[in-house]
């Protein structure tokens, strides 16, 4: 920074504020304090500019070109085929099916903690296993549950042996579209947790005592206070739950050895060249398709967060 | 008043503890497994460690390394141009932290699947400068991790007065990178812990960005191995999952103690 | 008022030449859509302690800042010791400086954090220890050198600043409302203490504050400030008696406003009764004229007033009466109350000076 052209001038011990003025002129005084500032920020601009702005609009363009590189719409007709939109259809039905679920597994757990103290042991074990679940699951929720439901999974052969049950007497729904269901339940269970409990933290207490002293019942606050205030949080917990299970790949890619049942792994498909369709760059339009559906799930969900924020101030 | 009755409480932690432990549970019993015998012994878990690097599963443990490499070079990554960069900003250019707050946390709107689409050119490019080793796919997880560090280390920021700091330091004599060093860091260095230990996390779990970039890492080594041998992958996995458990508590707990610590509050 | 007046001590530390000479000239600052500084001239005389008082948003803390080299300054120029330091950085200008939140580093003992200063100054570390052993005793707080800030109260904390801006002797000493977070009683202890250390150094020292009771009770000399310029200027006793504007005679202390007539050089009629005038050079005509509530006084005859409220204040009281014109006028007075509300009693202007301004 400019500070140490001056401190090779005038050394701090003794300062020789004469000798510094002789050798920097007024018009230098402002520039010495804003122009290196900004520099500052290049190196982070430039690494976002590259990695994550770059392959961005990458994906997003290239399904704007055809094979030869020269613009075309055929790749975005493509996403009208009904293979492509079975396919949207599964991955949104699967996100909205799991997400459902796992916010009202998840809000009923919040609920079951509040009270509960912050920092002692309970709390930090469900945050924690939540965070693994939830983040860092992918590939190794989906051997927890071939090792679970597989065909040879503890529960398979629980449930054929002592019960007399077998779950794959249809086939074996594991390795395909609703054998995605309960793994991706399992994760969004503990998102559901890790978003939705600090909103249930902003519930002031105020308002219980208030509810009290007016003459209310536990019932009447939930109903009428508690419910009403975290509907705008809850939503939008759900919204980032659909999120995340549209957005996955590992889980589905680590089951799933063939077919592209979900959006996700017809990229995938699309990326290593199998024959989808037979188009070039469709993995870019599948891209945007997703960036689509994406963006608008988490405007919506900003939009619902700063309602809710505002309340709870 | 608004707590639930602890019957309700613990009923319905019950329950959902119970059911999510099944899978833990059944990982276990499966690699637990003696094979077409029955029964259960350690066998497998013996056969996986006593391997060591020359054994049948030589190539999970080189990707075991390759991940740790790349969690090392990640968090440097997120390290030299995250910290830096929210430090400056809070400090010169707070009109600025919205946007950088936004940019953090695009990554969640752009999924690792839609990134690699076009990852791909760009790394034939970081290819030819830095070689295809697998350390250089950091520079991807760094974007990836940016949600979880960027809010790990502003929650510490915004605790601490840095303007103030660094002007009382200034004023004592300071230059920006003694202020920077000697005064800043060791004040971040819970919000820094936590998003290295994030960061570490993330990237043990990754498996998008490695797989269809055609590199190699521990969750793709699984996801191989787990086509021909599923014990080792569960081994693996299981372990996997417990150690990010772990140090999940670690960053957890080391935040806890510190709010304990009494003020003995002297009067003027 | 002022806890001192120039003692012999400070007449020594003068001699001594440990205070520098501290010169505002023209100062502008611009800040985008408000100009903070619009041309301020200040001089500060070795080892004088000037206090910087206004409301918020008047400049104080700007020029302070532009002072300690936080700010830079649009143009004109601040000289210590007849050098210009305007291109100097902060952590170049030899200044200690206090802030008004809490800025000790958390990080570090109280004893390293005195240290602060003498470390980035190279001195070696034993004599840094013994400096700043010496610092924290010098405001009462050596055996605390091994807590930590948390540990401490608000009061304690401020004295650590203290010491740490201190201990490096520097040429000017900086206080930012150091003592506006503070309770009430700390509040008075703390600034004494730093009155009474600033005149055994003899640091020229600038002290920003919002509180006028404040500045009046520990500096040499007061400078009032409002948008961006210095209103005036002087000693604690000049400024409270004779305000040379109504913004002076409103903010320094408490004042009554009322109407009057200037009708002949050198006096005002002011609701009927004739006051000698501060500036004998007032125009003609209407004006509005202040009172000092301690230069009202009851008389068995006079101006009537009927008594609205009264406030008990310890060691003295205070009455609000409305005059027949409906004005409201407030009176200091000894504590006995001399009557109920609703009473009707009468008025005598004593003597005293009136700062009297054209009426808009």
């Amino acid at each position: 920074m400019a500070d140490t052209l001056v401190s090779v001038v005038a050394p701090l011990e003794g300062v020789e504020p004469a000798a510094v003025q002789a050798r920097r002129p007024e018009s230098s005084r402002r520039a010495a304090f804003t122009v290196p500032s900004f520099l500052g920020l290049v190196p982070f601009a430039a690494y976002i500019l590259l990695f994550l702005g770059l392959p961005t609009a990458i994906a997003l363009f290239t399904g704007f070109l055809d094979g030869s590189g020269s613009f075309s719409l055929t790749n975005i007709e493509a996403l009208a085929d009904p293979v492509v939109l079975n396919t949207f259809g599964n991955s949104i039905g699967l996100s909205a099916l799991t997400a459902v679920v796992g916010s009202v597994v998840g809000a009923a757990c919040c609920y079951a903690l509040i009270g509960t103290n912050p920092t002692g042991l309970l709390r930090s074990v469900v945050d924690s296993a939540s965070g693994v679940l939830a983040q860092f699951g992918g590939v190794m929720l989906a051997f927890a549950f071939v090792a679970t439901i597989g065909i040879q999974g503890m529960v398979t052969v629980y449930l054929r042996d002592s019960l007399g049950i077998d779950i794959f007497a249809d086939g074996v729904w594991l390795y395909e579209l609703p054998g995605l269901v309960l793994p991706y339940i399992y994760f969004q269970v503990p998102l559901m947790i890790i978003t939705f409990l600090p909103a249930l933290e902003g519930l002031k207490p105020q308002w219980a005592e208030a509810n009290a002293s007016l003459g209310g019942s536990r019932a009447t606050y939930w109903w009428r206070i508690g419910i009403p205030v975290l509907t705008p949080s809850f939503l939008g917990c759900l919204l980032l739950l659909f999120a995340n299970a549209f957005s996955s790949f590992a889980t589905a890619a680590a089951l799933t050895s063939q077919g592209s049942q979900i959006v996700p792994l017809q990229i995938r498909a699309a990326l290593t060249s199998e024959t989808v369709l037979g188009r070039e760059n469709l993995a870019g339009a599948l891209a945007l398709g997703m960036i689509v559906v994406m963006v608008i799930v988490m405007t919506l969900y900003s939009l619902l967060m700063k309602r809710s924020a505002k309340w709870q101030r | 008043m608004i707590e639930p009755r602890p019957l309700t409480r613990w009923l319905i932690l019950g329950v959902v503890g119970l059911v999510f432990l099944v899978p833990i549970v059944a990982m276990g019993e499966f690699t637990l497994r003696r094979g077409l015998e029955g029964g259960y012994d350690f066998s497998r878990w013996i056969a996986v460690f006593s391997g060591g690097l020359t054994g049948e599963y030589k190539g999970v443990l080189t990707a075991l390394g390759n991940s740790v490499v790349l969690a090392v070079v990640t968090v440097a990554v997120m390290l030299v141009i995250l910290v830096p960069t929210m430090v400056l900003v809070q400090l010169r250019f707070p009109y600025l932290r919205r946007a950088m707050e936004f940019v953090c946390l695009l990554p969640i709107t752009i999924p690792a699947i839609v990134l690699v689409v076009g990852l791909a050119p760009v790394y034939s490019v970081v290819a030819k400068m830095f070689g295809s080793g697998v350390w250089t796919l950091s520079f991807a997880y760094g974007i990836i991790v940016l949600p979880f560090a960027y809010r790990a280390i502003q929650a510490n920021l915004q605790a601490i007065d840095i303007v103030t700091l660094s002007e009382a330091a200034r004023s004592l004599g300071a230059g920006w990178t003694t202020v920077l060093v000697q005064v800043l860091l060791p004040n971040l260095r819970r919000g820094i812990l936590s998003a290295s230990f994030i960061s570490v996390a993330v990237v043990l779990g990754e498996y998008t960005i490695a797989a269809l970039l055609n590199r190699v890492n521990l969750q793709t080594a699984l996801v191989i191995v787990s086509k021909s041998d599923p014990f080792v992958a569960v081994i693996f996995a299981l372990l996997a999952l417990v150690f990010a458990f772990l140090l999940l508590l670690a960053i957890g707990r080391v935040g806890a103690p510190r709010r304990k610590r009494s003020l003995t509050g002297a009067s003027s | 008022m002022s806890l001192t007046t120039r003692s012999a001590a400070q007449t020594d530390a003068k001699t001594r030449g440990a205070g520098a000479t501290v010169e505002f000239r023209s100062v502008v600052k611009e800040f985008p859509g408000h100009r903070a500084l619009d041309g301020v001239d200040l001089t500060l005389q070795p080892g004088e302690f000037v206090a910087l008082l206004g409301p918020s948003g008047c400049g104080k803390t700007t020029a302070l800042r532009v002072l300690a080299g936080l700010e830079d300054a649009t143009s004109g120029s601040i000289t210590i010791d007849g050098a210009d330091v305007s291109g100097l950085p902060a952590n170049r200008r030899d200044i200690g400086m206090v802030f008004q939140s809490y800025s000790l580093f958390p990080h570090l003992t109280v004893l390293s954090n005195v240290e602060f200063g003498l470390r980035m100054r190279k001195v070696p570390k034993d004599e840094r220890r013994t400096r700043a052993l010496a610092a924290l005793d010098m405001v009462g707080l050596g055996v605390h050198a091994e807590r930590y800030a948390h540990q401490l109260s608000g009061g304690q904390q401020q004295r650590v600043a203290l010491a740490r801006a201190l201990v490096t002797e520097p040429r000017v000493l900086l206080l930012d409302e150091p003592l506006s977070a503070l309770d009430a009683r700390v509040r008075v202890q703390l600034r004494d203490e730093i009155r009474r250390i600033q005149i055994d150094l003899g640091i020229t020292t600038l002290f920003v504050t919002h509180d006028q009771e404040e500045a009046l009770a520990v500096a040499d000399r007061v400078a009032v400030m409002r948008a961006g310029t210095i209103e005036q200027i002087g000693a604690p006793e000049e400024l409270y008696t004779r305000a040379r504007t109504s913004f002076v005679a409103e903010f320094v202390g408490l004042s009554n406003r009322l109407d009057g007539v200037v009708d002949e050089s050198g006096t005002v009629m002011v609701e009927g009764v004739r006051l000698p005038l501060i500036d004998a050079t007032t125009p003609l005509g209407p004006v509005s004229a202040y009172v000092r509530p301690e230069d009202v006084v009851f008389a068995a005859e006079g101006i009537p007033a009927e008594v609205v409220s009264s406030s008990f204040l310890g060691s003295f009281r205070r009455t609000t009466v409305r005059l027949s014109s409906g004005a409201l006028v407030r009176i200091q007075h000894g504590a006995t109350a001399p009557a109920a509300v609703g009473d009707s009693v009468f008025l005598a202007l004593t003597g005293a000076a009136v700062a009297v301004q054209q009426r808009a």
